[in-house]
């Protein structure tokens, strides 16, 4: 039996209300039972900000996750809304066929680095390729916390592990993955930056089709030590802004240079930080990535959006209406009208 | 911004408002946590170490703790400090034996003290177990002084005060009775070691308008309950008038009340939020149907053929001048019908026995010159305290002066200077027990105040000294005491141990916590905190810059709960709850 107490519903007294009436006290879930210190506590800090910040109606949203420490944070926002802890890497599939059924509804998937990139690497590839509209946070840690610390897909070689051995296998980038298989949202942050963190999640909430954000998430247990890559020290150091990104939900807002307008009006305004980066070059942003990863050094910020992209439900011309809200007789037609589609495929 | 310093007492010490704002410093939290757990003796004498009568604070402090109370910033309303103190008081026990005592071999100092009420019982209560002869000079047949003849027994029960009394002059004080010091001459010519004036402020401020002296059914409000204490007026006339809204004013009326006053008026020149009578003194009143009249002005006695018949006043209104100083211009003239008046506009010290050549200086509006740290007068050996040494204050002052006289008259008797006090300590305890436990209750109660029942308007005026106050249920307690936000369990924080994780930030449930660059000053500080906060009498502490970033930890005081979640989610232990103890010094027994 834990002692812990639950964190007090009490707020502050001036903490504000967005435009539904709610404070950001009411995007929060219940207490996280992960170590104290962990990344993936942050994230879910950000996302509770994020969506107070884009006034989301909880009751609008839908959580799904996989298995790991990564895919528990659903539990610990947004209360009020709807969730699916799912089989271990099968979160994509859950979240496809969600979305598939009720198009209306906002969907963010969480997962870690051992979810997406190992036993669930399939699975990750075919939502990218299948273009859902989705926010997908990766928890990235470089270790499986929930089984004690071994190395995971995104541990770079050389990095120590708690013991003292050096990983001797090369990582997945799952950025890389994703500008590869046609993404057109991807981002990369850090759990201990919440100014850059909280926009990319706001302009991913807005992009209209997948959106994958990879998030250092140092774990404070097996990962946290001298000669770790994944450390929140290490990060700090090794970390590098190359773009900065600003989310304008306004439509009026006059659009500058660097700006991508969203297929709703909104705007993502990018600040380029580095000399010579090109957010909106697919190649030319993986060259960047590879060539700075030589260097030792992570790149961070809203990397690549294109507005071009076309979802899941603009590929297969599915119905406008969510499903729920189709009359029993349009939903299922009957007989009749099966035979008739069957006919039309012979 | 330089770090915050954290090994001055004050800083920790500020962080517990109700113990800065007390007078006397009484560790509000820690009393609370002991009535908690049943400890009711242990929290009496908590209690009695610093104020000296708890369960006469217990009913009538004037409670300078309970506007400080963070609790109310957090949901409106303070912990009910002042009755749990009773509740501590009521339920101790015998505790006769765990009470200082004086030693049977005395050190040869000889003190007289003038005035047998709170100041000079707490100078006896500091100085009878180092072994001084305490000589008191009480010109009533009794002690306590205005404890006794001013608040009414209905608010404070004679056997309450009784027994607080007789645990310090049963010491072995030699109290003098109906023995009025005449003469400080005399006095100074007895060959004391020292003299500590706390003969109160026991002369009623006169109200010299027309008719003033036309009837005998005016008097000085003090007077008027003295006369009620000693049992010389036994009723009142049906209709009263009570001049002035401090706290005499609300014992005047409700005293009134139960001597056959049916209409009882208390009448005040301004507005109600300048009123000088508690609040809660204000509600007791009105509770029993005593009318409050606002923005009157005494004019005149209307006195017809040598009976008094009412009081003209002129109606004001209130505005404010060019310099923003209020100003009021009169709408008209009105007469209130009464048959007896109460005048309670304010208390003034009179000196007539202190001689002007003695050494003691006095200043123009005739109040000795009195050091504020020492009590000493300009007369080497000669202290004031109380109401003696500035005016009209309260118990809880008056309690303080004494302990502060009597450091003084220690000091004075062995030949070190009376500027020399004797330093504040505090000790810092971890909390800690275990991941998820804390030697203290951590968790909010979302409790309300409660509400303490009176006896019904009925039954209480059916006998003057029948105690209004019922004091709080077990059940009631129980909910109380949990309100407290346990504020000397302090978040010390660590900088050196900080990987900034943020995960104190996450969890903070009132946005105390900020990560941030350092700044040039507070102002600028402030305004970039997680919650910007306007209230700037709450510090801001302050980390040295952290390992990682070089950036500052913040921590707005304002309202943090205490509950100890950023060091339960701190994986380092840089946040710790450490349990602050300040350690006050009293005459002769030094941290």
């Amino acid at each position: 039996m834990t002692t812990s107490i639950n964190k007090p519903r009490v707020h502050h007294p001036d903490l504000a209300p967005n435009a539904l009436g709610l404070t950001r006290r009411d995007y929060e879930g219940t207490m996280s039972t992960l170590c104290a210190g962990c990344g993936h506590d942050s994230i879910t800090a950000a996302i509770v900000r994020a969506f107070w910040e884009l006034s989301i109606p909880p009751y609008r949203v839908a959580k799904l996750s996989g298995i790991g420490c990564s895919s528990k944070t659903p539990t610990y926002f947004l209360r009020e809304s709807h969730g699916f802890n799912s089989v271990h890497g099968r979160m994509p599939s859950v979240a496809t066929g969600a979305n598939a059924a009720n198009r209306d509804l906002v969907y963010i998937g969480v997962s870690g680095d051992g979810d997406s990139l190992s036993i669930g690497l399939g699975q990750f590839c075919h939502l990218i390729r299948r273009n859902v509209k989705l926010l997908y946070l990766l928890e990235n840690n470089g270790v499986y916390g929930l089984t004690k610390g071994q190395f995971s897909a995104t541990a770079d070689i050389g990095s120590k592990a708690k013991r003292g051995e050096a990983n001797q296998q090369g990582p997945i980038d799952p950025v890389l993955v994703a500008l590869t298989l046609g993404a057109t949202f991807v981002a990369r942050s850090f759990s201990g930056d919440k100014e850059e963190l909280v926009p990319i999640i706001k302009a991913a909430l807005a992009h209209n089709g997948f959106a994958f954000v990879d998030i250092i998430s140092p774990c404070v247990t097996f990962n946290d030590h001298e000669g770790s890559t994944k450390s929140y020290a290490y990060s700090r150091e090794h970390l590098h802004k190359v773009v900065e990104a600003d989310f304008v939900p306004l439509r009026k807002e006059i659009v500058g240079t660097g700006d991508v307008t969203l297929h709703d009006g909104s705007v993502v305004r990018l600040r380029k930080v580095a000399p010579g980066y090109d957010p909106s070059d697919r190649d030319a942003v993986s060259g960047y990535l590879r060539k700075h990863h030589e260097a030792g050094e992570v790149l961070t910020g809203l990397l690549y959006q294109s507005a071009d992209g076309r979802d899941m439900h603009a590929i297969e011309k599915t119905v406008a209406t969510p499903l729920v809200d189709l009359p029993y007789e349009q939903l299922c037609p009957g007989g009749a009208a099966l035979e008739k589609l069957q006919r039309s495929f012979k | 911004m330089l770090p915050t310093n954290v090994t001055d007492p004050s800083y920790y010490h500020r962080v517990v408002d109700c113990q800065w704002a007390c007078p006397a410093h009484t560790n509000v939290p820690e009393y609370i946590r002991l009535i908690a757990q049943g400890r009711y003796a242990d929290s009496y004498l908590l209690n009695r170490e610093s104020n000296v009568f708890p369960g006469i604070l217990g009913r009538t402090c004037d409670r300078p703790c309970e506007p400080a109370c963070r609790r109310t910033r957090v949901d409106g309303k303070p912990v009910a400090i002042c009755r749990l103190k009773r509740v501590a008081a009521d339920l101790r026990g015998d505790i006769q034996d765990r009470l200082p005592q004086a030693p049977a071999f005395k050190n040869g100092k000889r003190v007289a003290c003038v005035g047998a009420g709170p100041s000079s019982l707490t100078v006896a209560n500091d100085l009878m177990p180092l072994g001084f002869e305490v000589v008191i000079y009480e010109k009533l047949p009794h002690s306590g002084g205005l404890m006794r003849t001013n608040i009414p027994s209905f608010r404070l029960p004679a056997s309450v005060l009784d027994e607080e009394v007789e645990m310090i002059v049963g010491m072995g004080v030699d109290v003098r009775y109906d023995t009025p010091v005449s003469s400080m001459r005399a006095l100074l010519g007895e060959g004391y070691d020292a003299v500590y004036v706390g003969s109160g402020a026991p002369k009623g401020k006169e109200l010299d308008i027309p008719g003033r002296h036309d009837s005998d059914q005016i008097h000085i409000g003090i007077e008027w309950l003295e006369s009620v204490h000693f049992g010389h007026i036994t009723t009142a006339a049906p209709r009263v008038l009570i001049i002035g809204v401090g706290n005499t004013s609300m014992d005047c009326c409700r005293t009134a009340k139960r001597l056959g006053g049916t209409d009882v008026k208390v009448i005040a020149r301004r507005s109600r939020r300048h009123f000088k009578a508690s609040p809660w003194e204000l509600a007791d009143a009105e509770e029993e149907q005593v009318e409050i009249v606002e923005n009157h002005a005494p004019k005149r006695f209307v006195v017809e053929g040598g009976k008094l018949v009412g009081m003209e006043f002129e109606v004001l209104q209130w505005g404010e001048d060019g310099n923003g100083r209020a100003m009021s211009t009169v709408q008209g003239t009105v007469i209130i019908p009464c048959d007896l008046v109460l005048l309670a506009i304010g208390q003034e010290n009179a000196f007539p026995w202190v001689e002007r050549d003695v050494g003691i200086s006095f200043d123009e509006k005739g109040l000795p010159v009195v050091d504020r740290v020492t009590m000493m007068c300009s007369r080497p050996g000669v202290f004031f305290g109380g109401d003696a040494a500035w005016g009209p204050e309260n118990i809880i002052w008056a309690v303080a002066h004494g302990h502060a006289a009597a450091i003084s008259i220690y000091n004075h008797c062995y030949g070190i200077a009376v500027t020399e006090r004797p330093p504040e300590g505090m000790t810092l305890t971890s909390s800690k027990m275990g991941i998820h436990q804390w030697s203290y209750h951590n968790d909010y109660s979302a409790a309300e105040r409660a509400k303490m029942t009176h006896v019904d308007l009925r039954e209480r005026f059916r006998e003057l000294s029948r105690e209004v106050e019922l004091g709080f249920t077990p059940e009631q307690t129980a909910d109380e005491v949990q309100r407290c936000l346990n504020c000397d369990i302090e978040t010390h924080f660590t900088d050196r141990l900080c990987i900034e994780c943020d995960a104190c930030i996450d969890i903070c449930p009132v946005d105390c916590l900020t990560i941030t660059h350092n700044g040039s000053n507070e102002a600028e500080l402030r305004i970039r905190l997680t919650a910007p906060t306007p209230n700037l009498s709450q510090p801001l502490f302050v980390s040295g810059p952290l390992p990682q970033t070089k950036r500052i930890m913040v921590k707005d005081e304002n309202i943090c709960l205490h509950c100890g979640l950023c060091a339960e989610r701190c994986p380092t232990a840089a946040w710790d709850m450490q349990e602050f103890d300040l350690k006050l010094s009293y005459a002769g027994r030094s941290v």
